[in-house]
């Protein structure tokens, strides 16, 4: 990643825009937001080296908040356009966000495929469970048998597992913060988007106003008297990073202990990172094909001074 | 705007040519090398398949017409037919009782014809039912066991059985009298370096059996083909739709190329993969056409020229894509639609005209976007390189109207002037300071159009968002920014008419004034050029009337040309008469007759003929034409 530079200090200040924020109070939205911009800031990364892609939904109006470049795209496609997006220019710092539905739902598809190629890009997913913006419906990863307050019957959908979808799909890093817990998710955050490869960091949303079950209070284990947010990190044997990447017996225990991890029993939930690994990015891959690309982003080949006479000189 | 009418074939000068056999056979290998070695000699050469959606076994058959003369088009008739198996004689009704997808070729063949078939078929010459044509049974096995004998190979004909293709090649090429050495260098050419041994067997295939042909009948086929006079041989570039449209937007710059496999627009993507490392072309293949859009519109934003190829159904997916390019006002992306035939998975290796209505209302909303349909290799190269300056200059979606018919022919294509092409990348925003000073990537102007600043650059940053937003792309439902916006973008397609020259919009081919007006788009565009010299033999005067622009529709031009008419008759290949209906939308004015053809196979020339001659004399509104 291009850290700090620039010859001067960015400001905090100078990663967020003059738009009035315009989610709910108390929306766990804020944390999130107000993690990626220190983020960067702790990056140092010039606002002006950064692409924000979101989807549609609360989250998908996140780059109009953070001053960099950014795309608000359509329900689902900000893995696409994040993907065309760092093709073009790989030198940018590429953020995608969007919510649980946009990303495992109506966006699946690229959620998984995206884990398939590995590009230097950074995926962050604000999972609160419901629809907010079209009033709660359930999300895919809401638990069989919930039913929230705007629900008219409990879902008799099973919710997936993002992080097994994840180890599945070939995520180099994976992730899961908490909304609520600024200074932890910065750090994820900023792990996520110092690695070399696709990280994928899933978050914990409160939303206060249609999630009346996975409530600020819920996460704290106000009732069963412990919080049932635990940090991998905590436990002194927690290793996530694969040492061998070729040594497939070690990559299949690390996931295996990450499957194991993920899986919710209802008053544990693990934050931190699951798993890690150092693969060859798709760009260094295409700059093995097209080797000018190790010297230049696409963006600034002279592509416009092709010769093709060769080319049609070998149809005669 | 007017052109003539180059088509002055003469009959007794051509050659319509078919090879059929089996699917994965390799039919398009032999027949490929026999129309460059035509092109090689000088010939105008135009070579088309028809195949199913099938990998290996189906009936596919592959014809190459060949002229002195420039040719645009093919005919249903054969002055020589080659067959690998009998079903190409016959069909497949001895195979499929009920249900028979086809009944041969025999009867296509002209009198005075040839008909070339393995005589190890043992066919009674009495099926054929035909006393007017030529047949020449020839031991394609046998034939092959003497050519590798000469070379040293006896006993090695079943081995190298795949070159049966080569023997009926040359036993045909000895009877019409084509020239061997041209066909030798085309073959020499294709087995090169470690596969040289290939081209010493198939020239000895190839040589042995035009000799045995020759040797052992002594009347030839009616129809007989030589190059032309070395001195006088032009120096034709032979290729398909694909190849020029994946130059074309090599030439004009392009960064990205998208794609996910589909009939018919895949070859034009693997082709274009292929030459990436050389060229600096970044190309990848997405999980559905939905990513394929999405990634192209995200690469265009970010100052790469991209584009996206596909067909019918996968342009369903890009709907939503194409609308977010829009209202973004993306520099881009142009997207390829390689039309076949529809509905749904519909006719997936054939072709059809059957998408311009779709192509004009690809998505939601009211929106700005520009749809070009080129009705030849020639068009399909210029327009695809000025698609991008116009994708760039507008900061809109372009859609390039193409099909299978254009994909997967072989054309003779006159030269391509390297000279006329410019690269313009439309207004860019150029930062007065690194800092942030008030830059609106959307800022309302007169003709639409907004400096655009590549992202990356200090002092450039914007945002923008598929919502309605302000000049500074921030999300807004206010009533007078939707309305400066809407207009803002709608104006693009005004100056956009404008600006582009009436070459890429429109051609009147013909006299100015005539009898009756041909009306047509697209790949009809040969055949319908190569029926005009029949259809004014009773001395009617005819012209024509290509479209190739069809949004922003070239009103006032239309509109001047057929108010001249006094009789209009739309040719085109779909149900519903497509352009038809833009044309009576967008001038007011409905063509007397239509032609149609929606049977999955492009119009041929005699196909046109027929559909003119009878809509005319008969005063019918609507003729159906299909004899493929």
């Amino acid at each position: 990643m291009p850290e700090a530079t620039a010859a001067r200090r960015f400001t905090l200040q100078e990663y967020k825009t003059d738009q009035h924020v315009d989610w709910c109070p108390g929306c766990g939205d804020f944390g999130i937001l107000s993690s990626i911009q220190q983020a960067f800031y702790q990056l140092q990364i010039p606002p002006h080296r950064v692409a924000m892609i979101s989807g549609i939904g609360c989250s998908g109006k996140t780059p109009h908040y953070v001053d960099t470049y950014g795309l608000h795209t359509l329900h689902g496609r900000a893995l696409p356009v994040a993907t065309g997006a760092k093709l073009a220019n790989h030198e940018l710092t590429v953020v995608a966000v969007g919510g649980d539905g946009d990303g495992y739902g109506i966006g699946a598809g690229y959620f998984l495929n995206s884990g398939r190629r590995n590009l230097d890009i950074t995926y962050i997913v604000f999972n609160n469970g419901v629809y907010g913006l079209t009033k709660g419906q359930a999300s895919p990863t809401l638990a069989k048998g919930l039913r929230t307050k705007s629900m008219p019957e409990p879902s008799i959908q099973e919710g997936i597992n993002p992080i097994a979808v994840a180890l599945g799909a070939g995520y180099t890093w994976i992730g899961r913060g908490y909304a609520l817990d600024v200074k932890h998710l910065v750090s994820l955050i900023v792990e996520a988007i110092r690695h070399r490869g696709t990280s994928f960091l899933d978050v914990f949303q409160t939303c206060p106003v249609y999630n009346d079950l996975r409530t600020k209070e819920w996460y704290a284990g106000q009732d069963i008297g412990r919080a049932r947010l635990q940090r991998l990190d905590q436990d002194p044997g927690w290793d996530p990073q694969v040492r061998q990447p070729d040594d497939l017996a070690e990559v299949v225990q690390k996931k295996v202990r990450a499957l194991q991890a993920s899986y919710e029993t209802g008053d544990r939930l693990s934050v931190g990172v699951f798993y890690k690994i150092a693969l060859p990015t798709y760009e260094d891959q295409m700059a093995e094909k097209v080797p000018a690309l190790k010297e230049h982003p696409l963006v600034d080949l002279p592509l416009d001074q092709r010769d093709i006479e060769g080319l049609l000189r070998s149809f005669e | 705007m007017t052109g003539a009418v180059q088509s002055s074939v003469d009959r007794r000068q051509e050659l319509s040519w078919v090879l059929g056999g089996p699917q994965g056979g390799g039919i398009n290998a032999s027949a490929e090398l026999f129309a460059r070695a035509l092109a090689r000699g000088g010939l105008w050469v135009f070579a088309n398949i028809e195949f199913h959606s099938n990998i290996m076994g189906k009936h596919s058959y592959y014809r190459v017409t060949a002229a002195p003369a420039a040719i645009h088009s093919h005919l249903d008739t054969i002055d020589m037919l080659v067959a690998l198996d009998e079903e190409t004689l016959f069909g497949d009704a001895p195979q499929r009782k009920q249900y028979p997808s086809h009944t041969g070729h025999v009867h296509e063949v002209v009198a005075g014809g040839g008909i070339v078939y393995d005589a190890d078929l043992k066919i009674d010459q009495t099926r054929f039912k035909r006393q007017d044509v030529q047949l020449y049974p020839i031991p394609y096995l046998e034939v092959l066991e003497q050519a590798l004998t000469s070379l040293g190979r006896p006993g090695q004909a079943r081995k190298h059985i795949v070159m049966r293709n080569t023997v009926a090649l040359g036993a045909s090429i000895g009877l019409i009298g084509y020239d061997e050495a041209l066909v030798e260098a085309i073959i020499r050419e294709s087995f090169k370096g470690r596969k040289a041994e290939a081209a010493d067997m198939n020239v000895a295939a190839m040589r042995t059996a035009a000799a045995y042909a020759r040797d052992h009948f002594s009347v030839r086929p009616r129809a007989q083909l030589h190059a032309l006079p070395e001195g006088e041989r032009r120096h034709h570039v032979m290729m398909k739709g694909v190849h020029a449209v994946a130059i074309a937007k090599l030439k004009a710059g392009l960064g990205l190329q998208t794609y996910y496999p589909i009939s018919p627009a895949t070859d034009e993507s693997v082709y274009l993969e292929s030459q990436g490392p050389a060229h600096q072309l970044v190309v990848i293949q997405a999980e559905d056409e939905i990513a394929s859009i999405n990634m192209a519109v995200g690469a265009a934003h970010m100052g790469v020229r991209a584009a996206t190829s596909t067909a019918g159904p996968g342009f369903a997916l890009m709907s939503e894509g194409i609308g977010f390019a829009a209202i973004t006002e993306a520099p881009g992306p142009v997207v390829f639609l390689w039309q076949r035939g529809g509905p749904s998975t519909g006719l997936p290796t054939r072709s059809e005209q059957a998408d311009l209505q779709f192509a004009l209302h690809p998505a939601h909303g009211d929106f700005p976007h520009l749809v070009v349909a080129p009705g030849d290799l020639e068009e399909a190269f210029y327009h695809s390189f000025e698609s991008f300056n116009w994708a760039d200059r507008y900061q809109i979606p372009v859609l390039v109207l193409l099909d299978k018919f254009l994909a997967s022919s072989f054309f003779t294509v006159g030269k391509i002037d390297l000279s006329r092409l410019r690269i313009d990348r439309g207004l860019l925003y150029q930062p007065a300071t690194p800092e942030r000073d008030g830059y609106r990537r959307h800022a309302l102007t007169a003709n639409g159009v907004s400096p655009r600043s590549v992202p990356g650059t200090a002092g450039g940053i914007f945002s923008t968002t598929s919502d309605e937003h302000d000049p500074q792309g921030h999300i807004t439902e206010g009533v007078e920014n939707r309305i400066a916006m809407m207009r803002k973008r709608m104006v693009k397609l005004e100056t956009a008419a404008r600006e582009i020259p009436s070459s890429f919009k429109l051609e009147l081919f013909g006299p100015g004034e005539a009898d009756v007006t041909l009306l047509g788009w697209g790949s009809s565009k040969g055949a319908i050029l190569d029926a005009i010299p029949a259809l004014e033999r009773s001395g009617r005067r005819v012209n024509f009337l290509q479209i190739r622009m069809m949004r922003p529709f070239p009103v006032q031009e239309v509109s001047a040309i057929l108010g001249r008419s006094s009789s209009i008759v739309l040719i085109e290949g779909n149900f519903s008469g497509q352009l038809g209906a833009l044309v009576r939308e967008q001038t007011g004015i409905e063509p007397a007759h239509r032609v149609l053809k929606y049977d999955g196979r492009p119009f041929s020339r005699n196909e046109v003929v027929e559909g003119v001659e009878r809509a005319l004399s008969e005063r019918q509104p609507e003729v159906m034409v299909s004899h493929a």
